[in-house]
């Protein structure tokens, strides 16, 4: 018996953090089932005037090559994606990514707020929202918005953070579902797997 | 504080502004849109029925609107590389065939790229060569690009960024300070055009050998990038230059095979067939 409470109708995995969280992240990418079913968005904090290095950095241990989208393009299963330097990233009705140059919000740009906002607002409840170890707020609105919309909320245990202002910004604004260790998510992670195979 | 907007609400905003003033946002993309309508509320402590009665009934407002709609976030010398491209490979490639030509600066915004653009023309030596024209639907920022006035605290990256484009000087050399402001050497700017055009709803006013429009179809959907996209076909002669943002593309547009890339990393492509 599973101590998660899971479906299969998700829809996306959406995956914040900043400082301590490549770590994380990369565990994660390294250890998803091949035939994961969902694709993964991911808004990190990274320098905004360093466009090439990160992608390649996160693809090299990933099971799925991470790409940065081009505006307007399609959200696809197989798909792991992570927001460009100096851009924000939506998600936008039609399941697409949308660039923009707007204000840096929580100090940042990509900022995670963005991206898991407006993704929690096209999946509504087929969304899982994961956030990881980081040094400021940014995030924690954005988790809010997933749980308000019926979506499924984890963030990273703080003991285990390098830095855990992020997590506990979202603690703060919201009813997280399950406040997990990386191995944790990497294990829910592949019940997901299992959930859609069936 | 309004904390979200119904598609509805927006719907009746942009029909609003379509027949009242003309300008069209029909098609602008969805999110980043709902987001400069809730940064309005909260800027002018307004709620969406407030802002909708505003719109209607006080004709004023609507430049206030614009220049907040419209996102007017840049920087000059964005992208350094890029700016390396225009310098080394692509001017170099127009002035092959062409002694004189013009550059169109489509949504330049507070003109950080004209000037930038400006300052690139001048180390080559051949400023007084080139006409720029710099459009934007927003008539403020017009103005503010036209002063070539800035905050001096924003100078910091646009000095960073200039130096890795590997300017000949400093961009300090560029300008004056002068309380918490600088204030760029008007000369640059001489052989620059501004005016007022709107990319959804304008005619072609001119033909051009290069064309920048970095990160301003990025607000738009996917029809309306198609409808820009082909005025900009239009607008350029054959074997000009079209350059647009890092993350944005051509690949999806039906005018797509009657350009080329020039310059994938950068998003440079030339018109091969008219």
């Amino acid at each position: 018996m599973s101590r998660f409470n899971l479906n299969n109708s998700y829809k996306a995995v959406v995956i914040g953090g900043s400082a301590g969280s490549f770590q994380g992240i990369t565990k994660i990418l390294s250890q998803l089932p091949k035939t994961f079913p969902l694709p993964i968005i991911m808004c990190l904090h990274r320098l905004k005037h360093v466009r090439n290095g990160f992608v390649e950095a996160l693809s090299i241990k990933s099971v799925f090559p991470v790409t940065e989208p081009y505006d307007k393009e399609q959200i696809k299963k197989g798909g792991v994606y992570l927001a460009p330097s100096n851009y924000h990233m939506s998600v936008e009705l039609g399941n697409y990514f949308a660039m923009s140059t707007e204000e840096m919000v929580n100090n940042s740009r990509p900022a995670i707020d963005i991206t898991l906002g407006t993704a929690a607002f096209v999946y509504r409840d087929k969304l899982i929202g994961i956030l990881l170890s980081g040094a400021n707020r940014d995030g924690g609105l954005g988790m809010k918005q997933i749980k308000d919309r019926g979506g499924l909320t984890i963030v990273q245990e703080p003991t285990e953070c390098m830095i855990d202002t992020m997590p506990k910004a979202a603690l703060a604004l919201t009813k997280i579902d399950y406040v997990l260790k990386v191995d944790e998510i990497v294990s829910l992670m592949k019940e997901i797997d299992k959930l859609y195979a069936k | 504080m309004v904390q979200d907007i119904d598609i509805a609400d927006l719907k009746r905003i942009t029909e609003l502004i379509y027949s009242k003033y003309g300008y069209d946002f029909r098609n602008y993309a969805m999110s980043s849109f709902k987001r400069r309508i809730l940064r309005i509320t909260e800027l002018k402590n307004l709620s969406i029925e407030s802002l909708i009665k505003k719109l209607t009934e006080s004709p004023a407002f609507i430049n206030e609107f614009l220049d907040e709609l419209t996102v007017n976030v840049t920087e000059m010398f964005r992208d350094p590389s890029f700016w390396r491209v225009m310098r080394d490979e692509i001017i170099p490639g127009i002035l092959l065939n062409h002694k004189t030509f013009n550059i169109w600066h489509a949504g330049c915004s507070s003109g950080e790229e004209v000037i930038s653009m400006a300052i690139l023309l001048k180390e080559m030596g051949i400023l007084n060569d080139v006409s720029l024209y710099a459009t934007d639907l927003d008539v403020n920022i017009l103005e503010k690009a036209k002063s070539a006035t800035y905050y001096a605290k924003n100078m910091d990256l646009n000095e960073k960024n200039y130096i890795r484009f590997e300017g000949k000087y400093s961009l300090r050399d560029y300008y004056k300070e002068e309380n918490g402001k600088v204030i760029f050497d008007k000369n640059l700017l001489v052989n620059t055009t501004f005016r007022k055009h709107d990319l959804v709803m304008g005619e072609i006013f001119n033909k051009c050998d290069l064309i920048l429009c970095r990160n301003v179809m990025i607000y738009f959907n996917q029809t309306l990038q198609n409808e820009v996209l082909k005025k900009f076909h239009e607008s350029l002669f054959k074997y000009g230059y079209l350059a647009i943002g890092s993350k944005e593309s051509l690949i999806w547009c039906d005018v797509a095979n009657r350009f080329l890339v020039a310059n994938n990393e950068e998003k440079v492509y030339k018109k091969i067939k008219d």
